[in-house]
């Protein structure tokens, strides 16, 4: 594979507790193993506790981790309001790929604010970029937990990454507990059938 | 075969202290530094001691006397820590050091977690220790070997100043080889060079400027500093960038496609001949560094002593800010400034806008900033002060988890760690008639609070001291600290008793209760309320989080639809778990919900209950 086959700038965002670190850790491990260079960049500390959360990965890439404004070519959102709010990420050409199930913020659950219409939030979406948008949260109760969800969301980017299927779902085996590595890769196919 | 590993950028840096033979780590947690012990401590088969210390100026000099012992050590901690450790740092530079010693000071531009963003390489320069400045995690890694190196050549300490996105960074990481000498602790007693009598300072202080020339040899010829000259005759554009910023730059130079002199900086002293032939090449030069311009300020000093007429800019013509952190586009942007080459970037390029998109719509998303958890005790602690001190009353607060509780009106002043109980002190001493309730974390009294308790007490100071102790240093990743008898590596030790230490302190008001009993808590307020002199409540609950891994289970709380009136008393208390069901006009506990049961106390009609299984 030539360097520039392998550069896929990925933004990954969420909120804190949805498990978007172990989402980039599974591509990252991958594109190890596959011998592509990688650079990530996680939020930590302050920003996890139930906030809005933002990663970014870059495969091929051997400079900074922080993927430049409207530089990411694929947006892997695990919730609808965080996909809105980190679309200047994305390239024009760019595609959005978001989970439907929301979660409300404080500022909602015990504040004044609204939570707007995700509907709302994927039209808007869908009228400058390409949007893959479905409910993961569902499709992971249906694999067998709910907290799948990340997993759901790797399955669904997996149709975008330099790397085989067979060595994601080996990393995947690796980096979930024992217990759950079926769930999980069931997780995994629910989503790679949704692009 | 690939060797290559991905590693969060505090993982690297681990592993470069331990292929450096470090035999000695101390540190105090703080984010984007904590992870670094973290590593250590739950290493196997350890060939070095490692500890959390209590706060970073112990923990300085701890790894202080390793290195005076003849042992490699390293000492970890966050930018503002170096404050706190300033003042060993400042005659360590005149002692010196026998073993390698490298002082890992996490930097944090944009204030992702910090009270503000300093510049350790200021540090570095006043205190006049050479200072290394990574531009990526396998230069993170790669240079602590080095650095212990540097240390010993010149009896030095090495500061060694990552910032948030090299050590919250991930990268695939080729590791090296692991030095396995490691020569016997041997304490020399060297008077002239560890008492710093008057006499013996005099004398250091002027070898610390002597060492200073053959330091910046050293570091010129280092591999972290790197002159590209254009090959092209023509070209007279020049860009230092130095740490971090130089790999933005470096995107940015091939975003945009134009040819120019670069000279990447990752150490300080700056590389001073590498700054000289820049100088003979370019007509005009952009230095790109975070925060501070050290590096350009240094650039313009050389320029000056050789008479070169070079157009120096950065932070001079307000081409690269001096706050936050930098990025590509905002390197895109000062080169398309500086240059004119402005039509090329990217972010010009781009048609979409996010505030348009949202406009278009008309949807106004919500903010999503950080809560405390639910379950959390702070959040009980701090409604039961609010209920008996009222509005009426003055909330200084410290650093931790619960400078959350901002939003509940109990956090009224963050300065730095421990300054919760002096800042009181101060209000009440100024002469502050209305009544004052400040909290502090354990972890954080144990760091710099108790001095404060002590003080108050002392000096009389009529104020109320709330411990939140919830038996952790959370807000870092779980770190043990005294109260919990466990070391950073998980041994059992002596459990150290806050309020066996308050009495020690002199407080003679000193009540503990459960966190999660409002009713007692709420007593306890009123009497260390009414109580004249210093009063100490401590709150004591396990964090949630913590609780749950050690594997306490609550059951969780319900709400009985027929009993609720939607009165929202319960939704105001702000737990994450609690939402209102704007339809059946009734609120309703999410799966979130960690039993702690505090809803159920507040509740007036008694519609909250535990879920019966």
């Amino acid at each position: 594979m030539s360097a520039e086959q392998m550069k896929l700038d990925i933004v990954i965002s969420g909120v804190g507790g949805q498990g978007a670190i172990l989402a980039s850790d599974i591509i990252g491990k991958a594109a190890v193993l596959e011998g592509v260079p990688i650079r990530a960049a996680e939020t930590h500390g302050m920003a996890q506790r139930g906030g809005s959360v933002v990663n970014h990965i870059r495969l091929g890439c051997e400079l900074g981790s922080m993927i430049p404004l409207h530089g990411a070519d694929v947006l892997l959102a695990l919730e609808p309001a965080e996909a809105l709010r980190y679309i200047d990420s994305l390239s024009d050409d760019g595609v959005v790929i978001v989970n439907t199930q929301p979660v409300f913020p404080i500022t909602v659950t015990s504040g004044g604010d609204e939570y707007p219409d995700v509907s709302e939030i994927v039209d808007v979406l869908k009228s400058n970029h390409k949007v893959v948008a479905f409910n993961a949260f569902e499709l992971a109760i249906e694999a067998g937990h709910p907290q799948a969800m990340n997993v759901v969301m790797i399955g669904a980017v997996s149709n975008y990454l330099p790397m085989g299927k067979d060595l994601l779902i080996d990393c995947i085996k690796g980096m979930v507990p024992l217990k759950t590595v079926d769930i999980n890769v069931r997780a995994f196919e629910l989503g790679r059938a949704q692009v | 075969m690939n060797t290559r590993e991905y590693m969060l950028g505090n993982v690297a840096i681990a592993r470069g202290i331990v292929e450096g033979g470090a035999q000695v780590i101390s540190g105090y947690p703080g984010t984007p530094s904590s992870e670094i012990i973290d590593t250590l401590s739950k290493m196997d088969n350890r060939n070095f001691y490692v500890e959390w210390s209590v706060n970073e100026k112990v923990a300085m000099e701890v790894a202080a006397g390793a290195a005076w012992s003849g042992v490699r050590s390293v000492v970890t901690m966050k930018h503002v820590g170096l404050n706190v450790a300033a003042d060993p740092l400042m005659t360590l530079a005149y002692t010196g050091i026998k073993g390698g010693m490298v002082i890992i000071v996490a930097d944090d531009p944009s204030c992702h977690s910090s009270q503000n963003e300093q510049d350790t390489r200021k540090y570095a320069d006043f205190s006049l220790v050479p200072c290394l400045d990574p531009s990526t995690i396998q230069e993170a890694k790669d240079m602590i070997p080095y650095a212990f190196e540097l240390s010993e050549k010149f009896e030095i300490p090495v500061i060694f100043r990552p910032t948030t996105r090299i050590s919250h960074g991930k990268s695939d990481v080729e590791p090296g080889e692991v030095v396995e000498d490691r020569p016997p602790a041997y304490f020399e007693k060297l008077i002239d060079r560890w008492v710093m009598l008057p006499k013996n300072a005099r004398v250091r202080h002027p070898h610390l400027l002597g060492i200073q020339d053959g330091i910046t040899k050293e570091l010129e010829s280092s591999p972290w500093n790197e002159l590209t000259l254009s090959d092209k005759s023509d070209s007279k554009i020049g860009i230092i960038a130095s740490g971090i910023a130089s790999v933005y730059a470096k995107e940015a130079i091939l975003n945009i496609g134009i040819d120019v002199s670069f000279l990447k900086v990752g150490t300080y002293p700056v590389p001073q001949g590498l700054i000289r032939d820049m100088l003979e090449h370019a007509d005009t030069v952009l230095v790109i560094e975070e925060l501070e311009p050290v590096v350009e300020d240094r650039v313009r000093i050389i320029a000056n002593e050789t008479g070169s007429n070079v157009r120096i800019i950065g932070k001079t013509g307000d081409f690269v800010p001096r706050v936050g952190e930098l990025n590509v586009e905002l390197c895109e942007n000062a080169i398309a400034n500086a240059f004119g080459t402005g039509e090329k970037t990217k972010l010009a390029k781009s048609t979409v806008d996010v505030e348009e998109m949202a406009d278009m719509a008309s949807i106004e998303l919500p903010l999503r900033p950080p809560a405390m958890c639910p379950g959390c005790s702070h959040r009980a602690v701090y409604y039961a002060m609010k209920k008996v001190f009222g509005n009426d009353a003055v909330y200084p607060s410290d650093i931790g988890c619960y400078t959350l509780g901002v939003q509940s009106g109990t956090v009224e002043t963050t300065l730095c760690m421990g300054s919760s109980i002096t800042l009181a002190s101060g209000i009440y001493h100024a002469g502050e008639s209305r009544p004052i309730c400040c909290s502090i974390g354990d972890s954080t009294f144990f760091h710099t609070g108790m001095n404060g308790l002590m003080n108050a007490v002392y000096n009389k100071a009529d104020i109320t001291v709330t411990i939140l102790d919830n038996r952790v240093t959370a807000m870092t990743g779980h770190q043990p600290n005294p109260g919990m008898g466990k070391t950073a590596t998980g041994e059992n030790t002596v459990d150290i008793s806050i309020k066996d230490l308050c009495r020690g302190l002199g407080a003679e008001f000193v009540e503990v209760v459960d966190a999660y009993d409002c009713k007692a808590t709420e007593e306890v307020f009123k009497r260390a309320k009414e109580y004249v002199g210093t009063s100490v409540v401590i709150a004591e609950q396990a964090c949630v989080i913590n609780a749950r891994r050690m594997g306490v289970r609550r059951k969780s709380y319900v709400i009985d639809v027929e009993k609720c009136t939607g009165c929202k008393q319960c939704v105001k208390f702000g737990c994450p778990a609690i939402e209102f069901d704007d339809e059946g006009k009734h609120a309703k506990i999410t799966a979130l919900c960690t039993g702690c049961g505090v809803c159920a106390q507040i509740c007036k009609f008694d519609a909250i209950s535990e879920v019966e299984k």
